[in-house]
């Protein structure tokens, strides 16, 4: 394709003035954080070291990042899978968003290096004050959860994403240059599998990371939570995106109602999906009453979590399902922006549901920097997001399907 | 000799057979969307678009997406779900009320996956009859086959029939009107 139709697809130019404020909000909050360490938390019996504080604080704001990233790229292999007209006008935001994998990375690091002691009692059992027979139980589950393999698991999983990500993008760019059509067809034969190696990935990472925070505890469906949850996080940020890219040049002239109806309507199927994995796992195990399986819903039905359990399926799955039924909601996009970006604060204080009450053995309590830690990194995310944006046209200007995708009678 | 006299041209004819409406066709979808927007912004509402394909744009156009089968469907769903759920808690709860596994007879998450199945159900079938219902399917006869070169609506022509039930319809004024729309040609569709 030629320079100029690049040009004419270029990211507009607040994409680049949002990097600057982005990557301060990230760095200032990132200091606070740090500063966090160096202050006691918690009162009596509960209070913790600072150290701990933050990295029990940093865990929640990085799986929430970490599952935009990781989403964005399940969403972007699915489009190459179902080749929408929808994925067409979204894949460069998913693919920026990919892209940002190699950062969660980077910031994986400090977890990997310093913080498992302080966050996982599998890793720690006496600073955890265990008792002798969860000890019992941690030593039967050595030969998975120790920390060699633990950490090279990990980075077998960003080396799979990252490794879809890099062959994904690098295909994406050449397409632009050269407007081959067999890449399409290479981009799809990745991305089937790709997809396979998503959800299998996905759901050793959520078992990994936050499922061993309490070690004697397990849930078959808890991999697939988090592959949709993690799909309905990216998916809302996309929308977002999409929404705050239609008001400004060049995409004003590219989106219509009709893309963001279909995107609406794909937001429907994720919350419901949602829905469905989270309630089948507490119908399962409500049903069966386990002691060592009901304990984990124990700590988050009752007191102050209990109220939070009560408000996830309402503000979570209910009143968004309700009003993403409406035709004329979707096919506004400020309406359905404002939509997704409730469901993504909603996806974070689902995961704080599912992460902090373990820390707390169910008292209703958090941290301040359980609330700086998202801003944090959130910032830096957005920073380097908005850098990777402005790197290709927001148009896959290569792709032989994007005249029809942009038609105005254009298909799905 | 009755049959020749009815090949007269129309105007000469004693009797005119009542009208269905007036169809103007295109050959290109996009007059054919421009003239039902015309025709909805200039007040007609029983307005009709023929193509060979979906066009989602003419649905807009003429309205067509401002039907009631939604409330219907909604209603069905809402419907079935509280019969489901009713119908566990009375069965569970009243009627035959036994303890299982020492859980509450009202055990709310036990009734969900019936309550929802129940929701889907209903909601499906008032669509699909509601739809029925709402169209009139299925319909053995329509007037717009008697217009003379409508079969092209299956090949590479698109229709536009304003109804002569329509409240503004005026045959002088509606004929004129029809005939700004930039359409090959319009014709009278007789019932």
């Amino acid at each position: 394709m030629s320079t100029a139709v690049e040009k004419t697809f270029a990211a507009p130019p607040e994409v680049a003035r949002l990097q600057r404020p982005a990557l301060i909000v990230g760095a200032v909050f990132l200091l606070l954080l740090v500063a966090g360490i160096f202050l006691p938390h918690g009162t009596g019996q509960n209070q913790v070291p600072g150290i701990t504080q933050f990295f029990r604080s940093y865990l929640l704001g990085f799986v929430f990042w970490t599952g935009v990233s990781v989403g964005c790229l399940g969403l972007l292999m699915l489009q190459h899978n179902i080749r929408g007209a929808w994925g067409m006008v979204i894949r460069r935001v998913l693919e920026a968003g990919t892209r940002t994998l190699p950062l969660m990375l980077v910031l994986f690091l400090p977890l990997a290096i310093f913080g498992l002691p302080h966050i996982y009692e599998w890793v720690n059992p006496q600073g955890f004050h265990a008792t002798e027979r969860s000890i019992e139980i941690i030593n039967s589950k050595r030969g998975y959860l120790n920390v060699p393999f633990f950490l090279i698991r990990s980075f077998i999983y960003f080396a799979l994403w990252i490794g879809l990500m890099y062959v994904l993008n690098l295909w994406s760019r050449e397409q632009d240059r050269t407007s081959e059509h067999g890449l399409i067809k290479k981009m799809q034969r990745v991305s089937g599998p790709g997809l396979g190696i998503f959800i299998l990935s996905v759901t050793f990472a959520s078992i990994d990371w936050v499922m061993s925070l309490e070690p004697e505890w397990f849930s078959t469906i808890f991999g697939l939570l988090f592959v949709a949850g993690w799909n309905l996080s990216a998916f809302s940020f996309v929308i977002v995106v999409m929404f705050w890219l239609s008001e400004r040049r060049p995409m004003n002239e590219v989106l219509l109602p009709r893309h963001f109806h279909d995107l609406g309507k794909l937001l429907l199927a994720f919350v419901m999906l949602w829905a469905y994995f989270a309630f089948s796992q507490y119908l399962i195990i409500w049903a069966g009453n386990l002691p060592e399986e009901i304990k984990w819903y124990l700590y988050r039905t009752r007191g102050g979590w209990g109220w939070v359990g009560i408000l996830l399926p309402i503000l979570h799955f209910a009143i968004p399902f309700l009003m993403l039924l409406s035709r004329d909601l979707k096919r506004n996009a400020s309406k359905l922006a404002a939509v997704a970006l409730a469901i993504l604060v909603m996806r974070f204080i689902d995961l704080v549901w599912i992460i902090v009450p373990e820390f707390h053995k169910g008292a209703f309590a958090m941290s301040w920097m359980d609330v700086v830690s998202p801003v944090a990194i959130g910032g830096l995310w957005l920073a380097y997001f908005a850098w990777q944006l402005q790197q290709r046209p927001l148009v896959p200007t290569g792709d032989s399907r994007l005249a029809e995708a942009m038609e105005e009678h254009g298909g799905h | 000799m009755s049959e020749v006299k009815d090949l007269k041209p129309r105007e000469d004819r004693l009797v005119k057979p009542p009208l269905y409406g007036l169809m103007a066709s295109f050959d290109n979808p996009t007059d054919v969307v421009a003239a039902a927007r015309e025709a909805y912004d200039a007040g007609y509402r029983k307005i009709n678009g023929y193509s060979p394909y979906p066009i989602e744009e003419l649905s807009e156009a003429i309205g067509f997406h401002r039907t009631r089968l939604p409330i219907i469907v909604l209603i069905g769903g809402i419907v079935g779900g509280l019969s489901g759920y009713l119908m566990q808690y009375w069965v569970a709860a009243v009627n035959y009320p036994i303890n299982v596994g020492g859980k509450p007879l009202h055990s709310w998450p036990a009734f969900m996956p019936i309550t929802f199945e129940m929701t889907v159900l209903f909601a499906a079938f008032a669509a699909v009859f509601g739809m029925l219902a709402l169209n009139g399917l299925p319909m053995p006869y329509h007037p717009v086959f008697n217009a003379p070169s409508f079969d092209l609506a299956s090949r590479d022509h698109f229709f536009l029939v304003i109804e002569a039930k329509d409240p503004k319809f005026d045959y002088e004024e509606t004929l004129r009107f029809m005939n700004t729309l930039n359409a090959n040609e319009v014709v009278d569709v007789e019932v």
